[in-house]
């Protein structure tokens, strides 16, 4: 909400500059988004008189102006502006000044003929078009008969004024209005602020038997109307429209301009109906019934639901109460009476209107955060005052009351002990009470003991933590000193799982990869592809896009999505590793369990191609390696075995493998298989994907010294011939069984299958390692040992040693 | 001619060899023809028998001389020769030290993790417990027992994403303060903890609006904690994210679940507080709400807020990584371009 510094001045004396003033509320009570004033960045706008025009010889609109600007000779101006006429005051851009949008104004030919400036309109002199009055919206503005021809337009419309905007919190409804800004303003410099008191002159009929009201106070606390009748509609004079546009609403004409200024003063919404419109004498408060439909204001059509209320004469609504009035009882320029209600809606049912039909008016925020309950009548007051003064209205006598229920203020109980225990200050019970007082409210004290009334209009203060609040912010939380903590020590430690996930991300970072950070809600397609379990989906009820909709129950695709967005620019390189919850749900549940799983990706080359380094595109062996390395890192306690799948549809058939640990699956790894790569736009991809929970949750080994033998180790070479489909798992598992007691490893060195074997095999050598730790071995000993295990190979496994 | 004039004569011609030789062959040779056992020397000493006892050790101790300094001169000069083989040797393999290193894989922590580790590290330092919850939220913890009951309007300050009318993607870290302090133990000691995790919120993603990022919840709850003590703790988290020289102020804010509510400001890092276009002016830049834990919030999980009271605090990593390092649209964080995620390695 804009608040303007000139209007606050009127009742506040402040030494204080608008940015300073700005400063001093965003530190003090609500945010400010920004202060501006509108002339700000303007020069050389003037008022011109239009002497005389007539048209432009070459043009079928432009007129050619004889424009008084105040020099001894007149200006000549072309000007297209429909609604151009000779005796108009209006806005000059002279030659050399600044308009809106930061354009210069130049001395300029329009199809030949001079022209000393422009005459602008008021969207060209930078307002927005929405506060523009409608009868300018398409031409040029016109200054009030009495501006004097050169002297600036700024301050005529409100120009040089500063606007603070507030950007009030939801508890703040009080603050939604020039008269709770000036009170708590009154209270942060510590200044007497008196606001108005309106003074109703009553001289028409009584109202008791013109209008009756019935309304239903659950819906309407508190419900009033007053009549002003002989009502003449016309434009607002200046200084209200003036208000007006600087507080972002567009002037309409003096009856609803002043139910807005009252409005914009009291915080009271008010909504004015032409009286001569309604059916009959009656009008209720009531929630629509079923089927019934309203047309707004703003012309257009609602159907109305069973929760929101609405404003009935006995025939039908004629406003969607605290949203928006009718279109059928909507004030025109044939209105003579005028009905203004002043009322107070029940929040919830006006959040919810309007949201349901979309209409946040300055009236539902108001409604929604609460107004000031106990200034009801006042705002009422204040208005028919104005329809008096400004419409030459005839106030009828009385206000028609359909319900009044007003709260009782709160008593607050607070002690001055626990004030500044909570603060951690040592404040005097004087400030305190002080404090309080300024904001308005009344203070009993005894001993350390304040028992606080709080005025009806601070709705937002209900506990002795909110008076807290009140007390810090205007004592200023500069003051408050900052220390730390005391009290009985706590530790601070890492649980196991958290130390492992670091220690995860460690050593997949070590290994190459980088840590990414993917959208957890994807595709139905893409949280359902790589599944290492089967569940069902879990799906938002209102996703903002298809692509956010459903949650991952994988991590790969993410990884697959990140290797597309690199891929589409260039980037051809990419290793990465992410750690992450993937979200599994039962059937006939509605939470999804989370689980932690670790994934990686890797595509084009691991190490980087150099000058002295051939490129290497990623291969399955290279994420193997990583995830050996990784799971070794993890030390989980057991065989970490890979075992052939050929049965994952989202991966290569000969190139996937399960990764057990001590039997139970914790994962897979393999290169993503051509048709889902295609589908992603991404080349030849390896990937790993694990459930670390799985991880976290399994037994692991301690390191552990082991004596460096100061005997020499001896080593042998084996090489053979097997059939194709022995695997070198089965090999090295035999070698290790049969090695005898001094083989220490067995080392896979070459791997051959080509023109120099026979068809259907292939050749496989190792380097096997003996150690005794005790003594130096003889080589008696390893030749017995070698051949046990070279007969075994050939017995075993069909192997032939070459 | 005498033996010795002979030695003589051939330890003179031995020596000029010996300078003469080129490589260690020639030296080879020199000493198998001098000093071998046909050589000239060993033939002098043959010839020895000949002469009379009394001249015997004299030629004796002579040819010995005589031997030994050829030998030295061959040693000297075979190891001249050798120092000289090496030095063409090494200066042959000079090498361009200008030439790059081999690059080697490596590889780097997303820059969001950076700041959540960092974070924690610090709490951990001042006894705080880490706690992670669930992403997916009942709208009891996410909302409800954090002072926000259903038709709050201040649940239009969160859009939600939700799955069923009761269960929801978590808007907010705060779930995880009831989720504790329902759970804790104060006969133990105080709650002191922080909680980092990711949220979600139903926002179009643009460059300043993400509909996931992270945040870290704060909490600490005993019987005597103080809003100076909240002060001071943000005090701590600002200056080891952004330096000692930067400044907390605090501001009133809203937040149904703290009373009082604050968001804390720090000085702008960009112009150090003097004012521009980062700050609009101000000197200041928003970095986290926090406020001194509601006494329904306390009273909803069953704590009795007239003996235990706090703080809790929320931050957001996008955010400060966003002040931080100048990164000008959130989204980076979650496209994951590689060259993105490789820019922030400085570790020293």
């Amino acid at each position: 909400m804009n608040i303007s510094y000139n209007w606050i001045k009127e009742y506040l004396d402040l030494d204080v500059s608008a940015a300073d003033l700005a400063e001093k509320i965003e530190r003090t009570s609500v945010e400010v988004d920004s202060v501006t004033r509108p002339a700000d960045g303007l020069k050389k706008v003037v008022v011109g008189h239009v002497n005389a025009m007539e048209a432009h010889p070459d043009s079928d609109h432009l007129h050619i102006c004889e424009v008084d600007v105040g020099d001894d000779q007149p200006s000549q101006i072309v000007c297209g502006a429909p609604n151009i006429a000779a005796g108009q005051n209006v806005i000059v851009a002279l030659p050399g000044s600044r308009i809106g949008g930061n354009v210069k104004i130049k001395r300029s030919k329009m199809r030949g003929v001079e022209s000393d400036g422009m005459i602008c309109s008021l969207q060209e002199i930078g307002f927005s078009e929405d506060v523009v009055p409608k009868e300018y919206a398409d031409g040029i503005y016109v200054l009030p008969a009495d501006a004097t021809p050169g002297e600036p337009v700024f301050h005529i419309l409100g120009m040089d004024d500063s606007l603070i905007d507030l950007d009030v919190t939801p508890n703040r409804g009080d603050m939604l209005s020039l008269n709770g800004t000036l009170r708590d303003l009154a209270a942060i410099y510590d200044k007497p602020v008196t606001l108005d008191q309106p003074a109703v002159k009553e001289t028409g009929d009584a109202i008791a038997d013109q209008l009756t009201l019935h309304v239903d106070d659950q819906l309407s606390p508190q419900y009033r109307m007053r009549l002003v009748r002989n009502i003449q509609i016309k434009p607002s004079p200046m200084w209200l429209q003036v208000r007006l546009w600087n507080a972002g609403m567009r002037p309409i004409n003096n009856v609803v301009d002043v139910t807005n200024y009252i409005m914009l003063k009291y915080g009271q919404p008010l909504h004015a109906f032409d009286y001569d419109k309604f059916s009959g004498q009656d009008v209720y408060v009531r929630t629509a019934q079923a089927g019934e439909k309203l047309t707004t204001l703003d012309e257009n059509d609602h159907e109305l639901d069973p929760t929101d209320i609405v404003i009935a004469d006995s025939q039908a609504p004629i406003a969607l109460a605290g949203v928006m009035g009718g279109l059928s009882t909507a004030i025109s320029d044939q209105t003579t009476t005028v009905a203004i209600e002043a009322a107070v809606f029940e929040s919830v049912h006006i959040r919810k209107a309007a949201q349901r039909h979309h209409l946040h008016t300055d009236a539902s925020q108001r409604f929604e955060r609460g107004v000031n309950q106990a200034g009801v009548q006042d705002a009422l007051d204040a208005a028919a005052q104005m329809l008096d003064e400004l419409a030459a209205g005839t106030v009828q006598t009385g206000t028609a009351v359909g319900s009044n229920r007003v709260p009782e203020p709160a008593v607050i109980p607070l002690t001055l002990t626990h004030v500044n225990a909570v603060l951690g200050m040592d404040l005097s019970m004087e400030r305190v009470t002080h404090i309080l007082e300024t904001l308005g409210f009344t203070v009993a004290v005894a001993g350390d003991q304040l028992t606080v009334t709080v005025p009806i209009r601070r709705n937002d203060i209900h506990i002795p933590a909110d008076l807290l609040e009140e007390i810090a912010r205007i004592y200023g939380y500069d003051n408050i000193p900052a220390t730390l903590p005391t009290g009985r020590m706590t530790q601070g430690r890492l649980t196991a799982a958290q130390r492992l996930m670091r220690a995860t991300r460690h050593s997949l970072e070590g290994l190459g990869l980088n840590q990414a950070i993917s959208y957890a809600l994807t595709t139905e397609d893409k949280a359902k592809m790589f599944l290492m379990r089967p569940s069902e989906v879990t799906k938002l009820a209102w996703p903002m896009s298809v692509d956010h909709a459903v949650l991952r129950m994988n991590m790969v695709t993410g990884l697959l999505d990140d290797i597309a967005y690199n891929t589409a620019r260039k980037v051809k390189d990419v290793a990465l590793y992410e750690q992450g919850r993937v979200f599994y749900r039962e059937d006939g549940t509605d939470r999804p369990s989370e689980e932690e799983h670790i994934a990686g990706a890797v595509t084009g080359t691991l190490m980087p191609e150099a000058w002295d380094q051939a490129a290497k595109p990623v291969d399955f062996y290279q994420v193997k390696g990583m995830v050996e390395a990784y799971l070794q890192d993890m030390a989980v306690n057991g065989d970490v075995t890979y075992v052939p799948n050929a049965d994952m549809p989202e991966m290569h058939p000969g190139r996937t493998a399960d990764i057990l640990v001590h039997g139970h699956r914790i994962g897979y790894l393999g290169q993503v298989h051509p048709t889902i790569a295609k589908r992603f736009k991404i080349g030849a991809t390896y990937v790993f994907e694990l459930n670390l929970q799985a991880i976290i949750d399994m037994p692991k080994q301690e390191n552990q010294y082991d004596v460096i033998s100061r005997y020499p180790a001896i080593t042998r070479d084996i090489a053979m011939l097997v059939a194709d489909d022995v695997t070198n798992e089965q090999v090295v598992n035999l070698i290790e069984k049969r090695g005898g007691a001094y083989l220490q490893s067995v080392k896979l060195f070459d791997v051959y299958a080509g023109v120099k074997v026979p068809k259907g095999k292939k050749s496989l050598a190792y380097t096997l390692t003996y150690q005794d730790k005790h003594a130096t071995l003889v080589d008696d000993a390893v030749n017995q040992a070698f051949d046990k295990v070279s007969h075994r190979l050939q017995d075993e496994l069909g192997a032939e040693i070459r | 001619m005498s033996l010795k004039d002979k030695l003589t004569e051939l330890q003179q011609h031995g020596l000029a060899d010996i300078q003469k030789s080129s490589d260690l062959k020639d030296v080879n040779q020199i000493r198998v023809s001098l000093l071998g056992k046909k050589g000239p020397i060993t033939e002098v000493l043959r010839g020895m028998r000949d002469l009379d006892a009394e001249e015997r050790p004299k030629v004796g101790a002579f040819a010995n001389e005589v031997r030994d300094t050829l030998t030295t001169a061959l040693a000297k000069r075979r190891e001249e020769l050798e120092a000289a083989v090496l030095n063409a040797r090494l200066a042959k393999e000079t090498l361009d030290v200008t030439l790059p290193g081999t690059p080697v894989a490596k590889g780097e922590p997303h820059v969001i993790q950076q700041i959540i580790d960092q974070i924690e590290d610090l709490f951990l330092g001042m006894g705080y417990q880490v706690l992670s919850g669930p992403e997916v939220e009942e709208d009891k913890y996410n909302f409800e027992m954090m002072n926000l009951p259903k038709n709050h309007p201040a649940r239009d300050m969160q859009d939600t994403f939700y799955i069923t009318k009761e269960i929801l993607m978590r808007t907010q870290t705060s779930p995880m303060q009831a989720r504790t302090l329902e759970k804790h133990d104060f006969s133990q000691g105080p709650l002191k903890m922080i909680s980092p995790g990711v949220v979600y919120r139903r926002d179009t993603d643009d460059p300043t609006h993400s509909h996931q990022f992270h945040q870290v919840e704060g909490l600490v709850i005993d019987k005597h904690v103080t809003m100076a003590d909240l002060k001071g703790t943000l005090q701590v988290l600002a200056h080891e994210l952004f330096g000692d020289k930067f400044d907390v102020r605090l501001r009133p804010s809203y937040f149904p679940f703290t009373e009082p509510s604050v968001e804390a400001d720090i000085t702008c890092f960009n112009c150090g507080g003097k004012g521009c276009n980062v700050c609009k002016n101000t000197g200041w830049i928003e970095v986290l709400g926090a406020g001194m834990v509601h006494p329904n919030v306390l009273k909803m999980a069953g704590v009795d807020p007239d003996v235990y009271g706090g703080f809790a605090f929320g931050v957001g990593p996008d955010r400060f990584a966003m002040l931080k390092y100048g990164v000008d649209d959130i989204r980076n964080f979650y496209l994951n371009d590689v060259r993105f995620l490789t820019q922030f390695t400085k570790k020293g």
